[in-house]
């Protein structure tokens, strides 16, 4: 086996790869980010995912996706990055006064 | 549950900027603000918690030994499925814990390795025998019980990851202290040796239950920091007396008595009095002289290296399939 790679214990054994487990709870809703689990390749994952988050019928389907694969934002950028919607209250519909004589809109 | 895979690059630290961001971040603390992975953290809020939700992981893993004990002899083919499927929850909860202290830059491998070292504790309940099958009810009983009294204030801990995990465990872990009640039950409405045997266990798991919650406050060393960064919401004590005035009259139901002379209803102060708990024993078991600390460790080990062919030959076979399918590809 190589040396390369990742962190390992003390007999320098590798670390299994680590997946992100996104599940969807049931037809008509999105898969939801649940949790990470270790496993050595994506068919394992999702056998893991099943045991691990779907003990008892959580989800009717589930997503593995590589950690290593997700962009994140950064949050110390956080506020650069929303600021621009943040001054433009014209975009929710509570903005508009409309008299109450006006019905359906 | 993110990962250290995600660490945020750049973001730099003015070390000048240090006591204002801890100002900034003791202020969203105290709003209610949930802390995330990637978000900064002083560095002793990220050491506390790793080591707080690392030895919550091995106290699951350690914890599935006692009551594996009695898997092959559990008295019914219903009681051993319910009692694989508590231990595979407990598995599960270590595997929940784990994840959510590798959010913040350890690996599991490391964690493990602290734990197959003797580096890193566990709770000393588990280095307690299971003589009986009663010691299986009263482990759901007591044990399970005393862990949901310190564990549901944890899922409003500061830390996302760590809450979010507390939620699905203690979902989980109610079903664990009903099947022991349940256990409890049977026995006490059963032959005067079946009731006799749940009194034993009572006697044996009582204390240790009580111990459970850590040193009293006026002796515990990590609380203060834990309590400002709202990662503990109530002290060892408080949580110690609301079990014991929980526990008392469920053992009254049972009919069984709670092996301790001085324990009194208080009228005026509306909570059970209770006598004064061996800590001698408590710092002996934390220090690796408990009945069965060697033992535990021993299993854990043995169980890492004797699995330790099956992981690198799982990778080894990942590998071959990845290179086979890319040269194909090519």
């Amino acid at each position: 086996m190589s040396a390369a790679s990742n962190a390992g214990d003390a007999q320098g054994e590798r670390e299994w790869p680590l997946f992100e487990i996104f599940i969807r709870p049931r037809g008509g809703l999105d898969h939801k980010h649940v949790g990470s689990l270790h496993a050595c390749d994506p068919r394992m994952a999702i056998e893991h995912a099943r045991d691990l988050y779907t003990r008892r019928e959580e989800g009717v389907s589930i997503w593995a996706v590589p950690s290593a694969s997700i962009t994140a934002s950064n949050p110390a950028e956080a506020d650069a990055l929303f600021e621009p919607a943040r001054d433009k209250i014209y975009r929710h519909p509570t903005f508009y006064d409309i008299p109450p004589e006006v019905k359906t809109l | 549950m993110y990962t250290q895979a995600l660490d945020v690059h750049g973001d730099a630290a003015d070390p000048a900027d240090e006591s204002e961001r801890e100002r900034r971040f003791q202020a969203r603390v105290d709003r209610e603000d949930k802390v995330e992975p990637k978000d900064w953290m002083p560095a002793r809020y990220r050491a506390t918690l790793i080591r707080q939700i690392s030895q919550h992981a091995h106290s699951e893993i350690v914890g599935m030994l006692p009551e594996g004990n009695w898997i092959t002899r559990a008295p019914s083919l219903l009681r051993k499925s319910i009692l694989i499927a508590k231990v595979q929850d407990e598995g599960g909860h270590g595997a929940y814990l784990y994840s959510a202290a590798e959010t913040l830059g350890v690996s599991r491998d490391q964690l493990i390795e602290q734990l197959l070292s003797g580096k890193a504790k566990y709770s000393s309940i588990f280095n307690y025998p299971t003589p009986t099958w009663a010691d299986v009810g009263a482990i759901g009983w007591l044990v399970d019980g005393a862990a949901i009294m310190n564990q549901i204030p944890l899922c409003r801990c500061s830390y996302g990851p760590y809450a979010r995990a507390m939620v699905r465990i203690c979902r989980e872990e109610s079903f664990h202290q009903r099947q022991g009640f349940d256990i409890m039950m049977k026995l006490c409405a059963g032959t005067a040796e079946q009731k006799a045997m749940a009194q034993g266990a009572l006697d044996r798991w009582w204390w240790p239950a009580l111990m459970m919650f850590g040193p009293p406050d006026a002796a515990s060393t990590h609380s203060t920091d834990s309590q400002r960064w709202k990662i503990k919401r109530f002290s060892n004590d408080e949580l110690r007396q609301k079990f014991v005035d929980f526990t008392v009259p469920q053992a009254k139901f049972l009919g069984l008595t709670v092996p301790d002379p001085e324990l009194a209803w208080n009228e005026t102060l509306q909570r059970h009095e209770f006598g004064a708990i061996d800590w001698n024993e408590f710092e002996r078991v934390l220090k690796g002289n408990g009945p069965c600390n060697r033992e535990r460790l021993e299993a854990r080990r043995r169980a890492h290296d004797q699995g330790r062919w099956v992981r690198e030959a799982a990778m080894a076979h990942a590998e071959k399939q990845r290179s086979r399918a890319a040269s194909c590809a090519a």
